[in-house]
């Protein structure tokens, strides 16, 4: 009970925190709507589906995915200004859950990725997509269990090299390989066959599989239950690490 | 009421390829007895803050014991939290909140409800003189006020001991006279106050009792005046225009003597005795004189005497 007392302190005082601030609005929706808006025209050609629908189906999933993983790995960087100014250490010395010094500072980045995905999802009604909500929840489970591993592996990294100058080059280096390999922006359907075999390495190219087939509506694709599980199992296994070096972290 | 023994930390940083070790704190032992203001003396690069981190539970000693307000470091840092205050060197204040918010999820942290958390914050503002700013952001804050914010967190739960990283360093004279008067006002209010200082006069004045510490090591401990009684006699200083140091240094050798860039410092018996004999020294080897001034020995002195160094230079 204290853990999870302990963690609404942290997720309320991060939450108030980002509210304040109305960037985060400006850049965390109207980025992606800007992509909504710009790739529209372009995605049924590019596809070679026949109608708009279908388009948003394979690119609005793997825009949600997208913005899950970059969303969350980017967190470090917050976390490394309140290291600076002395807020962790502070937390430190008093008997706090350090689990939940993780815990709060991810679920916050959780809950505003889902806020930016519904408002995404919502738009993307505008231009004809449709999908269930049942299956909607179902990937929206997916995209909170990817932004809660990457939002911890992120603050676990930041918490390890203790600097922006090393975290930027590490993030771009984690973060781009996925972005290429996964085929989250555009499936990899195309793709050659040793690409593919790649990409089956990469559990972000399980995770947009699973949440494409949700958008489908093919509930039954073992996509759905694989991807849910591999991420569920990244996600323990990052939040474990994470919390472990907020216990441990020296300065 | 904190008690330790052996306490030892190393660290390694890497430089390049090296793994280089550095011994930051090498078996330190300490006696705090309950409602003093307890001071630790030494210049930077001491281990002052390792010890009071460790102390703290911020980071695990590699060797030794301590028991602080009755909990064992090792086997309980749990409830050493619990018991404790720290105040960090670096301040600890997020600038986008305000003192109230921080001071009401400080206590919350340590467990407080949210109304004993309201009447808590409310209660410390006004003890810090700080409920004027309370709801404006960290931000805006001066130094010294900032710095009383981060004191007000450390003792927000009411803690037995708060340890205090070098609190006025970078304050100017009047909030640093300022931070004094907060000191002692928790300590009247019955807290152990353990302060970390590299200013002489601050150990001198504030503290009741004064560990100096070097290069991780403990030099000397006990109050301010037995620490000057211990080096016997008088301390002369002699002024003199720098190119005469040497000359001077050299007429000197017979005492136990300290040079500086434009001043020589001379340990002796007792100084009435003393100068005249200086006098004429330096008056056989032709050094002009600048001054010449006796004082009583002070804590730089004793620094001096224990480590060969000036806590000034260093
Ligand atoms: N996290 C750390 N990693 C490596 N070296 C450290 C670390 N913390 C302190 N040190 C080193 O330990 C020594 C003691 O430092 P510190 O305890 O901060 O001294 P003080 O507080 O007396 O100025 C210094 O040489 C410092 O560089
Ligand atoms: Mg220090």
């Amino acid at each position: 009970m204290k853990l999870l007392r302990d963690t609404s302190l942290i997720f309320q005082r991060q939450a108030q925190l980002l509210l304040r601030n109305p960037v985060w609005i400006l850049v965390g929706v109207f980025q992606p709507v800007m992509y909504l808006l710009l790739f529209a025209p372009l995605l049924k050609p590019a596809l070679q589906v026949s109608s708009n629908a279908e388009a948003y189906e394979i690119f609005v999933p793997g825009l949600l995915v997208l913005l899950a993983i970059f969303g969350g790995l980017f967190q470090g960087f917050g976390l490394i200004a309140e290291l600076r100014a002395g807020v962790i250490e502070r937390s430190r010395v008093t008997p706090v859950s350090r689990l939940a010094l993780l815990l709060g500072r991810s679920l916050r980045d959780v809950v505003s990725l889902i806020a930016q995905a519904v408002i995404i999802t919502l738009l993307a009604l505008l231009f004809d997509l449709r999908v269930f909500i049942g299956n909607l929840l179902l990937a929206y489970l997916m995209l909170a269990l990817i932004s809660l591993m990457t939002s911890a592996l992120s603050y676990g990294i930041a918490l390890v090299v203790k600097s922006e100058d090393a975290l930027a080059p590490l993030m771009n280096t984690v973060a781009q390989p996925i972005l290429l390999l996964s085929g989250i922006l555009l499936p990899l359907t195309f793709a050659p066959g040793w690409l593919q075999g790649i990409a089956d390495w990469n559990p972000f190219s399980w995770a947009v599989d699973g949440t494409r087939a949700l958008f489908r509506g093919d509930l039954g694709s073992p996509d759905v239950w694989q991807g849910l599980l591999i991420m569920a199992v990244l996600a323990a296994a990052a939040v474990a690490w994470a919390a472990r070096e907020f216990a441990r972290s020296v300065r | 009421m904190i008690e330790t023994r052996g306490l030892r930390k190393s660290f390694t940083s890497r430089q390049g390829r090296e793994k280089k070790k550095i011994e930051a704190v090498r078996g330190v032992d300490l006696d705090v007895a309950e409602g003093e203001i307890f001071g630790f003396l030494g210049p930077n690069g001491a281990g002052k803050t390792t010890t009071l981190r460790m102390l703290a539970t911020l980071i695990e000693p590699d060797g030794g014991s301590a028991t602080i307000a009755g909990a064992d470091l090792r086997a309980d840092p749990g409830e050493v939290r619990r018991r404790i205050g720290y105040v960090a060197q670096g301040g600890s204040t997020w600038e986008e909140s305000t003192a109230r918010e921080e001071l009401v999820l400080q206590a919350r942290l340590y467990g407080a409800s949210k109304s004993t958390a309201l009447a808590r914050a409310a209660e410390v503002l006004e003890a810090f003189q700080l409920a004027e700013y309370a709801d404006r952001k960290c931000k805006t804050y001066s130094g010294g006020q900032r710095r009383r914010v981060d004191i007000a967190l450390g003792i927000i739960h009411a803690p037995k001991v708060v340890f205090l990283d070098e609190p006025t360093t970078g304050l100017d004279p009047q909030s640093r006279a300022h931070m004094w008067d907060e000191v002692r006002r928790l300590r009247a209010e019955g807290m152990t106050v353990f302060i970390t200082t590299h200013y002489l006069d601050e150990a001198d004045a504030l503290c009741d009792r004064v560990s100096i510490m070097d290069n991780g090591e403990i030099v000397a401990s006990g109050t301010p005046a037995e620490l000057k009684r211990e080096i016997s006699g008088d301390v002369v200083r002699v002024g003199l225009t720098a190119e005469h140091v040497g000359a001077a240094a050299q007429a000197l050798n017979s005492y136990k003597i300290e040079t500086y860039d434009d001043s020589v410092r001379l340990f002796v018996e007792d100084g009435a005795v003393a100068i005249p004999q200086i006098l004429r020294a330096l008056d056989a080897a032709e050094v002009p004189l600048g001054t010449i001034e006796l004082h009583r020995p002070t804590l730089d002195d004793v620094f001096l005497t224990k480590t060969g160094r000036s806590l000034r230079e260093s």
